[in-house]
């Protein structure tokens, strides 16, 4: 590890203050950021240190949401009685990520920021784009399991790993964030990460210094909340693909449809199309297939990760049939 | 340098060290507290598992300045020789190990993971995650998916840690 100075931030303002300028960082959980510091894959001159913040709670929120403060951890976030009752969604898809130890420290705030686990980013006698940006990427036309079947560029094709925020796209979260001199904004989830284009160093919106206060969720919906993962082992592994869905019925047709998926992008994905295309339809197989349909029409194999075209389509339709209760969700 | 003061097993200890001085260097480089292992380093195995302020984490991923004023328990502050903790004695009844080098992690984890289900924490396999869930042998293997045995004790681990929790209290929920 390269060595660093660090500070401890007392308030949201001096974090933003000692934060800002070139390789700075903010260190929480620091799971993976300490990871990537000892492969040297990340080096930041400088650590603030925030895990003083008071940004540990989950309150209620305007209009019946709920807001998560920033430093609220995974395990936390996951056991919070509100967020079990209401949001199942997001319970299930914290819980599927990772291990009990890592949940414990992971917070709110850093798994939104989590970097890829593309092997060629973590392995610096490779060159990669993200990592050094021009120096090429040596996953294009390389081992692709994990790697991007949606908007990746031919610069980058990693994939965000994240399990939370695929729950917190589907269910129209936002993060709020605090900016130089105490100016704050709002982005949804949704928004948030970016697509790789030709700076694909640069994974989301976030401006120098800028640091995530919180992320609010919107009122419940009501709808069959479904999160279903398909890993390479049975615990602790990163999604090759995910689907994160809240759907409503009224009678026989679905009221309202919010669907996400991880492990497919360098972001969480998420088409407003195909929310639409099931929004206010009877659902039956061929609504499904025609669902698939649509959402796999951008869809593009490296190689290795071909295999991820028919999986996304199969738990697509075992989902929509779960929260649908149309059959077999098998 | 960095000053640090951390208590550790009810100990305080000053520590003053280079800020990228992780927790489990602390503790076995600077605090001869050796039962802590490393075995990845990088939060993958579970081998170098403490339990900070009632929680169980990876100590190789945090650093020992970021715990000022933390409460830490290592496998040490657990039980000794004489005086084992009742996990500690139940890997010794079920022969939960043949190496030994994954214990004091699988241990100090599992001390943890029966308090989270005493708290009434969910797991990834738990059926109803409003009503809780008995600590079956598929929970106890979720909830201890962050520790790795190489040498595959698996069997004796889970045998170990259902008998702890047979006792302990630690199953609140109704069988699924």
């Amino acid at each position: 590890m390269k060595p660093f100075d660090y500070a401890r931030a007392g308030d949201t303002a001096e974090a933003v203050r000692e934060a800002s300028g070139q390789g700075r960082a903010f260190i929480a959980g620091g799971t993976n950021l300490l990871d990537l510091m000892k492969l040297e894959v990340m080096a930041p001159d400088k650590l603030v240190d925030i895990n003083r913040l008071d940004l540990k709670q989950i309150t209620a929120a305007r209009e019946g949401g709920l807001r998560i403060g920033a430093l609220v951890t995974n395990s936390d976030c996951a056991a919070d009685a509100r967020i079990r009752r209401d949001y199942p969604l997001l319970s299930r898809a914290i819980l599927a990520g990772a291990s009990g130890q890592l949940r414990n420290k992971a917070t709110t705030g850093g798994n939104l920021c989590q970097r890829t686990r593309c092997y060629y980013f973590y392995d610096t006698a490779m060159p990669c784009n993200k990592r050094e940006p021009g120096s090429g990427c040596r996953a294009i036309g390389g081992a692709t399991r994990l790697h991007a079947i949606f908007g990746a560029s031919d610069q980058c094709i990693a994939t965000y790993p994240g399990d939370m925020a695929a729950a917190m796209s589907a269910l129209g979260a936002a993060v709020e964030i605090e900016g130089a001199d105490g100016t704050t904004r709002s982005v949804p989830v949704r928004d948030f990460h970016r697509l790789p284009g030709d700076t694909p160093h640069i994974d989301n919106v976030l401006e120098d210094g800028e640091l995530i206060t919180a992320v609010t969720l919107p009122a419940p919906t009501g709808g069959r909340q479904i999160y279903r993962k398909v890993r390479d082992r049975a615990s602790y592994a990163f999604a090759l693909v995910s689907v994160a869905a809240d759907i409503r019925m009224d009678g026989g047709t679905i009221a309202s449809a919010a669907l996400a998926f991880g492990g497919v992008a360098h972001k969480p994905w998420h088409k407003a199309e195909l929310d639409a295309l099931l929004t206010g339809a009877a659902p039956s197989d061929a609504l499904f297939d025609k669902a698939a349909d649509l959402l796999l029409a951008d869809a593009a194999g490296q190689g290795g990760n071909d295999f991820k075209i028919p999986l996304l389509r199969r738990t697509l339709k075992a989902v929509l049939r779960e929260a649908t209760r149309t059959g077999d969700a098998a | 340098m960095q000053s640090t003061t951390l208590t550790i097993n009810g100990q305080e200890h000053r520590l003053d060290a280079d800020p990228r001085t992780t927790l489990l260097d602390a503790l076995r480089n600077h605090l001869d507290l050796t039962g802590s292992k490393k075995g990845c380093d990088h939060g993958q195995c579970g081998a170098c598992t403490v339990i900070v302020n009632g929680r169980r984490i990876n100590s190789c991923l945090t650093l020992a300045c970021m715990h000022d004023g933390d409460e830490i328990i290592t496998i040490e502050g657990l039980g000794q020789p004489g005086n084992l903790s009742a996990l500690q004695s139940a890997f010794v009844a079920h022969d939960g190990y043949q190496c030994g080098y994954c214990t004091p992690g699988q241990i100090c984890s599992a001390t943890a993971m029966l308090q989270e289900a005493k708290d009434g924490w969910p797991s990834n396999v738990t059926g109803d995650l409003e009503r809780g869930a008995a600590l079956t042998d598929e929970e106890i293997s979720e909830r201890m998916s962050g520790n790795i045995c190489r040498c595959a004790a698996y069997p004796n681990i889970v045998d170990a840690i259902r008998e702890v929790a047979a006792g302990s209290g630690a199953n609140m929920g109704e069988p699924a």
